[in-house]
């Protein structure tokens, strides 16, 4: 398949010994000028290209704190250097964290303070050549931006940070990665990564609408662009089609009926993921961030409400008032954005959904925290409810749950190997090797607890997964969406299902009442 | 040769306070455009301080990283800080009674401060990941860590040192009235590398000690969606100015 070598699970994960350059030069395809210059980017190497780039730099450290403290205060003390999955899967000691950010920390010192300027072997700065630029784009691309490495780092470095500030560099001398920048153009013109036009898409909606109704007997609308609904339902675009995503799509439309929240998507804004993140470019974030603004400015609404994505979540939880705010417009009573799992975790809280959890018995599942919804976001209203709210759900739909290892799961979880714009074939190396810890974690609960499945809650995290069980001996579709559980689970008012669990006619219903729709 | 100890150590005082300054006022200066705590975060001012103080005194999420680390570092630190908490009765001219208390134990903690020194130290030599991350000046930190270390053991313990003249060299200091220092070799070396060591900090990994405190994964408030946060510098942009309205 691959001129690369699928690491082998160990029975006891132990710190692999490095390996220099054993990932040299893998790197993502560059990025084209059609792709570049729509974003704002040059799109091939300037005649200046080293001044070009040491001035970003300057600029970026003069704009983000994060970046100017960070380069500033690592002490090389070590504590980040294996907790890295890229490093674990690699032995690569440029994809340790510290590895990494020492590419530009290296070249900081070297132009940006005394010590470098004129000690620079005292202090390992280097000056910035093609090579360095090189190492940049290779290292900077084996990096999911997951933070992992900051949940241990004393000095609360985020890697992300610096790898996001490094592809804005590469980016501004012509080395973007081609899989990000090419989707970026792609939002803009059709309104999502996948390229999915408006017509497609009112054409799956409607496909849905029809196999629910035959599937329980009810009615579930699936509006696009429809102007005066509750709620505009932001998901990835990967919901409208592919395996396992589609499957959360139809729990979340089920959810929202039985909530009565009347919702529509937006073929304009058709896309929550946002790009903008991976490249480090507050700019591009901000421009698909305010489609978002748009679209419910447009269809009138008076709620957002996120699908199961994890990057987006994140710009959506922390950046979205930021970018595209303030949301005045919008009812105040409920979060805004609000994700999927507070709509259906409050319904269950309340008692208002009912549950049919021995659909799911032929299941054993364990849950996989996506790295940005764990570390970067929050769902409700208490610290760690983006670790509780998604396991309360799935235990409310299934009968048979197990965690994995808590060094692999909540805020310590490893990335699943494809996020952070890493999620592209050119980079397959990388993800498969990235994905062995969490493969690993999972091997463990599989042998020891016979669990079956594993449920995700973000749309790259789906896609990796799809087609990283394979590689590790696992089925392909043991990955499964958490609305998914949900949509198989739940026993929708006037639903077929309803009827067989209670019996036609009878009326003596278990299920709570609640206000009817 | 007193003359340039008080020289060097006056000129090594406002370098520290000058360079430290700039720097914070540099941290201070440089916008976080973005909300990007390390969630679980607090939600509320007082939760960060707390945050913020588990991981200055207790260095928490070091704990959690590596327990090896996590030993030598504290106690390091932690010595570090007794120590100097000490060396004040050197510049004030009544020595308070719980100074004159904690430095009948705390003339201890210059051992478990070399002890961690000598620790760190071994780790960055024989461990080939910190290794390999390591640069001269990362070994060469430690190693004047130690001499300072050693050669205050040495003056505290067995030759001692005239302390009485070193206390008035040192309050000579503070008021410009420079006095005659002992000329011992532990003393002056002492001295030398700890003035090194003020001067260099501005502009060395050093300023990991204000850094600790403005690392924004740390420091914010996780409230992005009660609460808009925006630069300055974003304000301007084009997207925001001409942003739709309802
Ligand atoms: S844990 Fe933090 S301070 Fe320590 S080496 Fe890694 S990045 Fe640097
Ligand atoms: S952010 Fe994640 S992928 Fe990047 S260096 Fe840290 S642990 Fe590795």
């Amino acid at each position: 398949m691959a001129d690369f070598e699928t690491p082998k699970i160990r029975e006891y994960p132990v710190v692999p010994i490095i390996k220099e350059g054993a990932m040299e030069g893998t790197s993502p395809f560059v990025s084209r000028p059609e792709f570049d210059n729509k974003l704002g980017y040059p799109g091939e190497l300037p005649e200046d290209w080293k001044d070009k780039a040491l001035a970003k730099m300057g600029d970026l450290l003069s704009r983000y704190r994060s970046l100017q403290v960070f380069m500033d205060s690592c002490i090389k003390c070590g504590a980040c250097t294996d907790k890295c999955h890229y490093f674990i899967g690699t032995q690569d000691p440029k994809n340790m964290p510290v590895g990494r950010q020492d590419l530009l920390r290296k070249v900081y010192r070297r132009y940006f303070t005394f010590a470098g300027k004129y000690f620079p072997k005292l202090v390992g700065a280097v000056d910035l050549t093609e090579e360095v630029l090189d190492d940049w784009f290779s290292y900077y691309h084996q990096c999911s931006e997951c933070r992992r490495c900051t949940v241990f780092c004393p000095m609360g470095i985020d890697t992300a940070e610096v790898t996001m500030a490094a592809r804005e560099i590469l980016a501004h001398v012509g080395k973007a990665s081609k899989y990000s920048n090419e989707i970026l153009t792609k939002v803009d013109r059709i309104g999502n990564n996948l390229g999915l036009p408006g017509p497609a898409l009112k054409g799956i909606l409607e496909d849905l609408e029809e196999e629910i109704e035959e599937d329980t007997g009810v009615a579930v609308k699936f509006n696009m662009d429809a102007e005066g609904c509750d709620a505009l339902l932001m998901t990835p675009s990967a919901d409208f089609f592919a395996e396992p995503h589609i499957d959360g799509l139809i729990g979340y439309g089920k959810v929202l009926h039985e909530a009565g929240i009347t919702w529509t998507v937006s073929s304009k804004a058709s896309e929550a993921a946002n790009f903008g993140l991976f490249i480090g470019s507050y700019e591009n974030m901000q421009k698909v961030s305010m489609r978002i603004r748009e679209a419910a400015i447009d269809l009138k609404v008076k709620r957002i409400i996120f699908g199961e994505c994890g990057h987006a979540w994140r710009v959506a939880y922390s950046f979205l008032n930021t970018l595209a705010g303030p949301f005045d417009f919008l009812d105040q009573n409920y979060p805004i954005p609000q994700h999927i799992l507070e709509v259906t975790h409050g319904m269950l809280e309340r008692n208002e959904l009912r549950m049919n959890k021995e659909e799911n018995d032929h299941m054993t599942l364990t849950f996989h925290d996506s790295c940005n919804i764990a570390r970067a976001s929050r769902m409700g209203d208490q610290p760690g409810g983006q670790f509780e709210i998604p396991r309360a759900v799935i235990k409310a739909a299934c009968n048979n749950y197990v965690d994995m290892d808590p060094s692999t799961t909540h805020e310590v979880t490893f990335c699943c190997g494809g996020g952070g714009g890493t999620l592209t074939d050119d980079l397959m190396e990388v993800r498969v090797k990235g994905a062995l810890p969490r493969m690993e974690a999972l091997r463990q609960v599989t042998d020891e607890n016979g669990v079956t499945n594993v449920a995700a809650i973000c749309a790259i995290c789906k896609s990796q997964f799809t087609k990283m069980l394979p590689y590790y001996g696992f089925e392909m579709d043991a990955i499964v969406s958490v609305h998914q559980l949900v949509s198989s689970a739940i026993v929708m008012k006037g639903s077929e299902q309803e009827q067989e669990l209670d019996g036609a006619g009878d009326e003596d219903n278990s299920a709570p009442e609640t206000d009817t729709d | 040769m007193s003359e340039f100890y008080a020289l060097l150590f006056t000129v090594a005082f406002w370098v520290l306070i000058i360079g430290l300054g700039l720097k914070i006022y540099q941290y201070i200066k440089t916008p976080a455009p973005l909300k990007i705590p390390l969630t679980p975060a607090p939600l509320t001012k007082t939760g960060v301080g707390f945050r913020l103080a588990k991981e200055a005194i207790f260095f928490a999420s070091l704990f959690k990283s590596n327990k090896w680390i996590w030993l030598f570092g504290w106690l390091f630190h932690m010595s570090l800080f007794i120590v100097l908490i000490i060396h004040l009765r050197y510049f004030l001219e009544t020595v308070p009674e719980w100074l004159v208390m904690l430095q009948s134990v705390g003339k201890y903690a210059a051992f478990t401060m070399v002890i961690g020194l000598v620790g760190l130290l071994v780790r960055r030599i024989a461990v080939p990941r910190i290794r390999y991350i390591s640069d001269p000046s990362d070994y060469l930190w430690l190693i004047l860590l130690i001499v300072i270390g050693i050669t205050g053991i040495t003056m505290r313990f067995f030759s001692h040192t005239d302390i009485i003249s070193v206390k008035a060299f040192a309050i000579g200091l503070e008021s410009f009235n420079w006095q005659q220092l002992p000329l011992d070799g532990p003393l002056l070396i002492h001295l030398a590398l700890v003035a090194i060591l003020m001067i260099l900090l501005p502009f060395s990994k050093l300023l990991h000690i204000p850094g600790i405190f403005f690392a924004p994964t740390r420091n914010q408030v996780d409230n992005p969606r009660e609460q808009r946060h925006v630069s300055k510098w974003a304000l301007n942009l084009e997207a925001e100015k001409n942003k739709k309205q309802p």
